[in-house]
């Protein structure tokens, strides 16, 4: 269905910018504006889902061509256009934006009483740079959304979180912009090897092996930054921990994926020999991230720097995945990131639901709370348990096929990241048992109250989407498929070229 | 040799309007006196105005003029378009200022003209001479405005300072250009070329050339001859400090390219190793440098030696593409920074000036628009995508890529982080900051206007980038077709 008499996709990148635009336009009375400034980011937000809804019911899955393809000149001499288009790698992450800024705003509509106009505006652009990143097929057109986020995200972070804010804008801002400038480079460089930034073509051609390998680091930087691998992961907790809720929700539920998204997207396909001869290093990197991270968060006391960690740990089940370059790996690292991304999005949404009430992220400061909040223990209990990976979950469905193609590759890998699993249960379990068991609530909890309407209608979707992923997860992995086996067949295939022709390398 | 052709005087017809109607203008004010600066001004902007339409008038490729002395292509073209562009911009801006602090003297706008002038003439020179007689019109009449504020001590100071240090430089660019003359025999570009590309070349030339670049260098401000900027910068009236960031940088860019590339060309290997180190040398110690500034002019002055950096990454590649990619950051770099001088004249408390970085802060809440355009100019300075400044970078550091220079370029994107901090500290003060003062408003109609101008052409200059790599890219070929 790639000939649509609307050009589907710019709509749905374009629109929050236009609801941003608008908000803009707001003037009067301070309440009055906040007020506007809401209903138009939801609104806007949610009617830029429901197009997204449009592209899913459209898609065909039987293809690994890119659907809903728009190409117009953007700079013809230089050979950039504006070049858009889905597949089935990336059409979730389409998806999982557009589904979470509804929630964000929802979520945020009493927290946020600062400038909240701002707050909105922020959150909209936020949200056009992350579908144009992840809809992008011309390189210079990704790398522009692609650091183009920075800008609103600083400022969420900047703006509107807590003590240390300042510090950890900075921190996020300055690593990612290391990361990004020498994936400029990078794209420069094979911008002067084949004359275009065309995504697809770029994917056709054969970098000389050499070359190869710099571009591969030079990715790297950038990517491993943005997923994050350990040891470049030390601005995440400090982004999380003081970002406002929702803008920890984007951070991990969309931010981290993009630099999954460009393994999938770039590195894998254009440099396949380098990806192979870096395959161990990927993996000593994650396996470590899994282990490590998991004792750490075993050892926070901060709700938020736990799951901040958590989502380190997961990301690093996902970069295993994906360097398995097997059907299992790669589908299971895409469900995993799906999975995580709601999960991790939704438990820093339980974070908030405690913090608004009692403004403490302390995991001593609460105790026995399944007394006075039992939907909400519910809500919890169902997304501590898809993080840890209960079968009939989202999180279940993504371990299990990473696991299960990382086990074809490498058994010690495979059974590294499996212990991995173990201490997730560990501190998820603990961190539960720790803030909702008790024989009794804690005296200054007694006048905490349960989840309201509003808050019932963010978590409600969350945990359908989770049980829908983890009870019949054939409507994802269908629309998946035909791509990811195009991507591997294409990467096994310029392998073998490479070796026909010289000498081998694993 | 000499025939009446001498005095076609059409490729230069907008320089002799200019001239003509500034001095119609000297006149105008000496009979009027001070009492009519405002009237005078915007007659000048009117000039400049219509010296910019015949700028833009088509000759149907290179010509000279004067006896080969004097040369217009498109490059020429390019770059005076920008001057004229910058000028207007200080100009306006000057306006309410020069009235508030009672500076208001009609030479005010005569002497922005004739330094306009004078750059005009750098710009087209096609001889060591017209070269050093442009020079020397646009730094005598910039040391007068320097020190306009003749009552304070700072800008007398600043004045002085650039008048000895500038004073210096030309003479080191005249002494560099007595020895290109000894030692090649010709004065002129184009014979220049023809000698040097006919081989065989005395070692005495390149001294010279080293010391015409030195000359060129201080006179862009490139680290290691920039000592004069952040002090210059800081004392001269605010305007006038804005006008310095634009205009004459423009010019001498454009000098110290068509000297480079045109003349001297053939001895790319002698002189592109030392563009490389002062390219380095700017990026670095202004990223250094600007992070432990107070005062906001000073930081832009270390932010204009930064850049200027950045703009000679396109000279040291020494290819069409790098002066191409310097033409579009030129470009660029004007109307950022004409935006972010715009917003630091609007930094008034109770009638005074402010100048120091914290006075900014709280901003985003007491003056909403005004912290978003400034945000908006910091983020292009940084070079984050998708305001303009990234393409200024992108260009450049393409040039770099495809000339091979690949740890000019890492070391390049590598400061451009450094530099991302200071610039993202003047974000920080403005929003994350509790509020300080309120600026007086309003902030005057014209100040309006140069803001929303250049605020949307930073924000919304994505979708429209082919027109202006057509024209950077025509303007960087004439260069190399002569």
């Amino acid at each position: 269905m790639s000939d649509w008499p609307l050009p589907l996709l710019s709509l749905t990148i374009f629109l929050p910018l236009v609801g941003a635009g608008s908000i803009l336009m707001i003037r009067g009375d301070a309440e009055i504006v906040a007020r506007n400034a809401r209903y138009a980011a939801l609104w806007t937000s949610l009617i830029t889902f429901l197009l997204s809804l449009v592209i899913w019911a459209n898609f065909d899955t039987s293809t690994a061509d890119f659907q809903f393809v728009e190409k117009a000149n953007w700079i013809p001499a230089y050979n950039i256009s504006y070049y858009l288009g889905v597949d089935g790698i990336s059409i979730f992450f389409v998806l999982l934006a557009t589904f979470l800024t509804p929630l964000c705003v929802i979520s945020s509509w009493k927290v946020i009483q600062d400038r909240v106009k701002e707050y909105m505006i922020a959150f909209l652009v936020l949200e056009t740079m992350m579908v144009g990143m992840f809809c992008a097929l011309d390189f210079l057109l990704f790398y522009v959304f692609f650091e183009g986020v920075l800008i609103p995200m600083f400022l969420i972070i900047g703006i509107w979180g807590g003590a240390r804010r300042v510090y950890s804008a900075f921190k996020f801002f300055l690593y990612t912009l290391t990361g990004s400038v020498l994936l400029l480079l990078a794209l420069l460089a094979i911008y002067a090897e084949v004359g275009t930034t065309d995504v697809p073509v770029l994917m056709e051609h054969v970098f000389p092996r050499t070359m190869q390998l710099w571009l591969w680091l030079a990715f790297f930087a950038s990517f491993a930054v943005k997923v994050p691998m350990w040891p470049f992961h030390t601005w995440l907790p400090d982004a999380h921990t003081e970002a406002p809720t929702a803008g920890s929700v984007i951070l991990a539920a969309v931010l981290l994926k993009m630099g999954a998204y460009g393994y999938l997207r770039f590195s894998i396909p254009m440099l396949p020999y380098a990806s192979a001869y870096f395959t161990p290093l990927i993996f000593t990197l994650s396996v470590i991230a899994i282990i490590y991270t998991s004792l750490v968060a075993l050892a926070q006391d901060d709700m938020k720097k736990l799951i901040a960690y958590s989502s380190v740990a997961h990301m690093g089940f996902v970069t295993i995945g994906i360097f398995t370059f097997n059907v299992q790996g790669i589908e299971g690292a895409i469900i995993q990131m799906l999975s995580h991304g709601i999960v991790s999005a939704a438990l820093f949404l339980c974070v908030g639901v405690l913090y608004d009430r009692e403004h403490s992220r302390d995991i001593s400061h609460y105790g026995g709370l399944v007394h006075r909040m039992p939907n909400f223990a519910v809500v919890f209990a169902v997304f501590m348990l898809a993080a840890i990976g209960l079968p009939g979950t989202s999180g279940f469905v993504g371990e299990f096929l990473t696991l299960v193609g990382a086990y074809q590759v490498n058994t010690v890998v495979a059974l590294l990241a499996t212990t991995g699993v173990i201490l997730g249960a560990a501190y998820m379990l603990w961190l539960y048992r720790r803030v909702f068991y008790a024989r009794r609530i804690r005296d200054h909890l007694k006048d905490i109250v349960d989840l309201d309407k509003r808050e019932i209608a963010v978590f409600a979707p969350l945990v359908a989407l989770v049980l829908w992923i983890g009870i019949y997860p054939a409507p994802f992995l269908d629309a998946i498929h035909a791509s990811v086996i195009g991507l591997i067949d294409q990467y096994e295939a310029a392998n073998a070229i490479k070796t026909a022709t010289g000498p081998a390398r694993p | 040799m000499l025939s009446w052709d001498f005095l076609a005087l059409q490729p230069a017809l907008p320089e002799v309007f200019l001239a003509l109607s500034t001095m119609v203008l000297l006149m105008l004010g000496v009979f009027r006196g001070d009492g009519h600066t405002r009237i005078i001004s915007w007659f000048a902007v009117l000039v400049l105005g219509l010296t910019l339409l015949l700028v833009l008038d088509d000759l149907g490729g290179t010509k000279r003029a004067f006896g080969d002395i004097f040369i217009v292509d498109a490059f020429a073209q390019f770059m005076k378009v920008l001057v004229l562009i910058g000028s207007s911009f200080a100009v306006v801006m000057s306006l309410g200022y020069i009235e508030r602090e009672k500076i208001a003297r009609f030479e005010y706008p005569i002497l922005f003209l004739f330094a306009t002038l004078g750059m005009m003439m750098m710009i087209s020179a096609n001889d060591l001479i017209s070269l050093y007689l442009g020079l020397e019109l646009q730094s005598l009449s910039l040391y007068v405005i320097a020190a306009f504020r003749r009552d304070s001590t700072r800008s007398t100071e600043a004045g002085l300072k650039y008048f000895v240090l500038g004073a210096l430089s030309s003479g080191m660019l005249l002494y560099g250009a007595s020895m290109v003359y000894g030692f090649a025999g010709t004065t002129g570009f184009d014979r220049l070329a023809a000698v040097l590309d006919a081989g065989a070349v005395p070692v005495g030339l390149i001294v010279g050339l080293v010391f015409v670049i030195a000359g060129l260098a201080f006179k862009v401000a490139a680290v290691p001859f920039h000592m004069w900027t952040p002090d210059v910068y800081e004392g001269a009236p605010t305007p006038v400090t804005a006008f310095f960031a634009v205009a004459p940088k423009v010019a001498a860019m454009a000098l110290f390219v068509r000297v480079m590339i045109d003349p001297f060309g053939a001895l790319i290997g002698q002189w592109q190793q030392i563009i490389v180190f002062i390219s380095i040398a700017s990026m670095v110690l202004a990223a250094f440098a600007a992070i432990n500034q107070t005062n906001i002019k000073r930081l832009m002055a270390y932010s204009s030696i930064g850049h200027v950096g950045y703009m000679l990454i396109g000279l040291a590649a020494g290819t069409q593409e790098g002066i191409s990619g310097l033409i579009i950051y030129l470009t660029i770099y004007v109307f950022m920074t004409v935006g972010t001088f715009a917003c630091i004249l609007c930094m008034r408390s109770h009638g005074r000036m402010l100048e120091g970085i914290d006075d900014l802060a709280g901003l985003g809440k007491t003056n909403p628009p005004m912290a978003a355009v400034l945000t908006a100019f910091m983020f292009s300075l940084t070079g984050i995508p998708p305001v303009a400044g990234f393409f200024g970078k992108f260009f450049i550091f393409r040039a770099a890529i495809n000339a091979e220079m690949y740890t000019l370029a890492v070391i390049g994107v590598l400061s451009s982080v450094v530099a991302a901090f200071y610039y993202m500290r003047i974000v920080k003060i403005m929003y994350f900051d509790e509020p300080a003062e309120r600026f007086d408003r309003p902030i005057g109609r014209e100040m309006t206007l140069i803001l929303v101008g250049t605020g949307l052409f930073i924000v919304f200059f994505f979708p429209f980038i082919a027109p202006l790599l057509e024209g950077a890219d025509a303007a960087a070929s004439s260069l190399f077709v002569g």
